[in-house]
């Protein structure tokens, strides 16, 4: 989960990184008390989770309160890069004399964490890895020993950061480096951490990254996210508990294990092809146990998307029996019905593995006039892809 | 021979006595697996009965290994006790660990790998958030369907767990030596290239078949590997093509994050390595099929 740079900003200030005071606000009114507050004057900001902000006209400077209620007017409702502008962050004015560049990260590959720093900050740091990649500083972090004083000085030589702030950035690693581990996240990053006129480091705008799979032991991060900009749809699912992400196709997915249902996804759009180019519409697992009341739910979320005009259900039963994956879509047909649901787009069908047989038996006893049984895979894809395309 | 697990190896299950390990045990146990002992600091020193089995409960791994010589542990313990399970049997120095539990935060599968590599590797660890391997006709560690396929001369790698089923049972008449799910997490202990390696050397391996998807570059380095190690047939699919940007399509190591990480990318890699990569599940276990029987 990405967190909003006020967000980031607050996390940063809970776990002692040196940051400028500033509030976020949904209203231009709000503006005036706030930059009051900060003395005045104020830097107004665009909380998008997007970068090229400052590019689009999404920062700007208010010297007085007045002002400040005016630039927040003019940023608030901004569309940057597809994002709408529903709120702005007023931050204390800082007097920048070098901008900077810090984060941790998760680096895959390798399997551990990696610290990356360049003393040429304030611009996107994928253009720096590309054009001048001697400037940015990588180094390894052991995910037990962590970023001791040591390491961090090793990451600050090996930045080039100026001898006179070494004590200040080996300090702010090491308190980035608390947000990191504290806050199970995924990435921590800095631009830019700035040297202000009168010597400080700033950490001046930040992206914070969480692990979702961290919940269990990070329970205030739940209302860090951002429901208002969720799809509703999306939205509706999660509060089901259903792994669910829409897609802009005509065909509703439901199947089970990840990589299966985006293997479905995947066939789907190849088989689209042949039939007015058709597109998967959504992407849903209900994982292991697909009881009557799962399939209901995710198909009732499926069945709800104005764009889906057809569906695929695509089943390998593993652990999960077909069975009770078919006893599943019969009785959700009937839930829904009696909720009063629209029930009329057509369902294909694909059953295989655990007591496939069975399953495919209680489809073709139930004979409801939507569902079709396809054998195959690629069968069925074609068979949903032609439903949709009509 | 197989690779990783065979009928020599000895099994033994932390968190066998909660309801998924109790589940698991017993289908392992009914497909032949060798299941010696349970660990469960709290019942150490009971038996739990598997339909006439009793497979008795120990209080921690290294006093299971010593007393059944086990060389085998699966894990099922819950999400939030799963780092220290793992902990636990890279201590006792036990060669196996197979960590089935999903939802793994990943700095803590960043810590017990870090953990594994400062004790030596003498733990070769399998997921977590996967669904183990299976050796059919000789044992079987994890949760995969010891049903859905015969032994055979095919040796299967996949990050996802009903994939793995679904290419089993495309190509169950022809038979598999070993299935590796290896789990889509962002880090996990054996990758693609690990049971690569194991295949090629396996003499009971005639072809490969490696499923990858979307997020990370570990197919991209497979395909490296391949291109320098394996002179086996390798047949490849890999999911997610559709997939958006920025999503996280199920597993929490399945995102396009930019332009890195795509399907695309991935398949390119592969073909240029001279792997075979088929556009779906069926047509892939097609290719296998024409190499291996014409």
């Amino acid at each position: 989960m990405d967190l909003f740079e006020y967000q980031a900003r607050d996390i940063f200030a809970k776990h002692d990184v040196p940051v400028l005071a500033g509030e976020v606000i949904d209203t231009p009114e709000a503006a005036r008390a706030v930059t009051e507050r900060l003395g005045g004057r104020a830097v107004v900001k665009a909380q998008v989770k997007t970068g090229g902000r400052g590019k689009a006209g999404g920062v700007k400077l208010a010297s007085d309160p007045a002002d400040a209620v005016d630039k927040a007017s003019q940023i608030l409702g901004m569309d940057i890069k597809g994002h709408t502008v529903h709120r702005v962050m007023l931050a204390q004015t800082a007097d920048i004399a070098e901008e900077y560049y810090v984060s941790f990260l998760l680096d895959r590959t390798n399997r551990t964490f990696l610290a990356m720093a360049s003393v040429e900050g304030g611009v996107e740091i994928e253009e720096v890895a590309a054009t001048k990649p001697e400037a940015l500083a990588k180094i390894p972090v052991d995910a037990i020993e962590g970023v001791t004083e040591e390491k961090a000085r090793e990451i600050v030589a090996a930045a080039k950061f100026p001898a006179e702030l070494t004590d200040q950035v080996v300090n702010v690693l090491q308190k980035l480096w608390d947000v990191f581990i504290k806050e199970d996240a995924l990435l921590v990053e800095v631009n830019p951490l700035v040297k202000t006129g009168d010597g400080k480091v700033i950490a001046l705008d930040g992206k914070v990254s969480l692990d979702e799979n961290a919940e269990f032991r990070q329970p205030d991060h739940a209302e860090l996210e951002d429901k208002a900009a969720a799809n509703p749809l999306e939205a509706a699912a999660k509060a089901k508990g259903l792994n669910y992400v829409k897609l802009d196709g005509q065909v509703g997915i439901i199947g089970n294990g990840a990589g299966l249902v985006m293997s479905t996804l995947d066939v789907v759009a190849y088989a689209g092809e042949k039939h007015n180019n058709v597109k998967p519409a959504n992407f849903l697992d209900i994982g292991g146990g697909a009881s009557a009341e799962v399939m209901a739910n995710g198909l009732e979320i499926i069945l709800g998307d104005p764009d889906v005009t057809s569906v695929f259900v695509n089943v390998f039963g593993g652990i999960t029996a077909c069975d009770a994956v078919a006893n599943g879509i019969v009785q959700a047909l009937e839930l829904l019905k009696s909720r009063g649901e629209d029930v009329s787009k057509p369902l294909v069908v694909r059953l295989d593995g655990n007591n496939s047989e069975l399953g495919r038996k209680i489809l073709t006893d139930a004979d409801h006039p939507l569902v079709q049984q396809v054998d195959t895979m690629d069968g069925a894809a074609d068979r949903a892809a032609e439903l949709a395309a009509q | 021979m197989a690779i990783f697990l065979t009928k020599e190896s000895k099994v033994i299950v932390q968190g066998m006595t909660g309801s998924e390990g109790q589940k698991h045990t017993k289908r392992m146990l009914a497909s032949g697996a060798n299941i010696v002992g349970g660990v469960n600091p709290r019942k150490a020193g009971t038996t739990v009965d598997f339909d006439g089995t009793d497979v008795p409960v120990f209080g921690g791994v290294a006093e299971a290994m010593e007393a059944t010589g086990a060389d085998v542990t699966v894990i099922f313990v819950p999400e939030k006790f799963t780092k220290s399970a793992v902990v636990e049997a890279i201590d006792a120095e036990i060669p196996l660990c197979v960590v089935i539990t999903e939802g793994i935060a990943v700095h803590d599968s960043a810590a017990f790998w870090a953990y594994a590599g400062q004790k030596g590797n003498k733990t070769r660890i399998i997921g977590p958030n996967c669904p183990g391997l299976i050796t059919p006709g000789q044992s079987n560690a994890g949760i995969i369907p010891a049903d859905i396929t015969k032994p055979g001369r095919i040796g299967l790698v996949s990050k996802s767990g009903t994939l793995t089923y679904q290419m089993m049972y495309e190509l169950r008449d022809i038979g598999f030596s070993t299935c590796v799910g290896i789990g889509g997490d962002p880090v996990i202990g054996t990758t693609h290239i690990d049971a690569l390696r194991a295949f090629e050397a396996d003499p009971e391996t005639d072809l490969i078949v490696m499923i990858g998807e979307i997020g990370g570059d570990a197919e991209e380095r497979a395909a490296d590997f391949i291109k320098e190690n394996v002179s086996k047939p390798v047949v490849g699919y890999v999911a997610g093509f559709t997939a958006p940007e920025g999503k996280t399509m199920g597993h929490a190591g399945a995102i396009v994050s930019g332009s890195s990480g795509t399907a695309q990318a991935k398949k390119e890699a592969l073909e240029a390595a001279g792997v075979k990569v088929g556009k779906t599940p069926s047509e892939t276990a097609r290719l296998a099929r024409e190499l291996l029987v014409g």
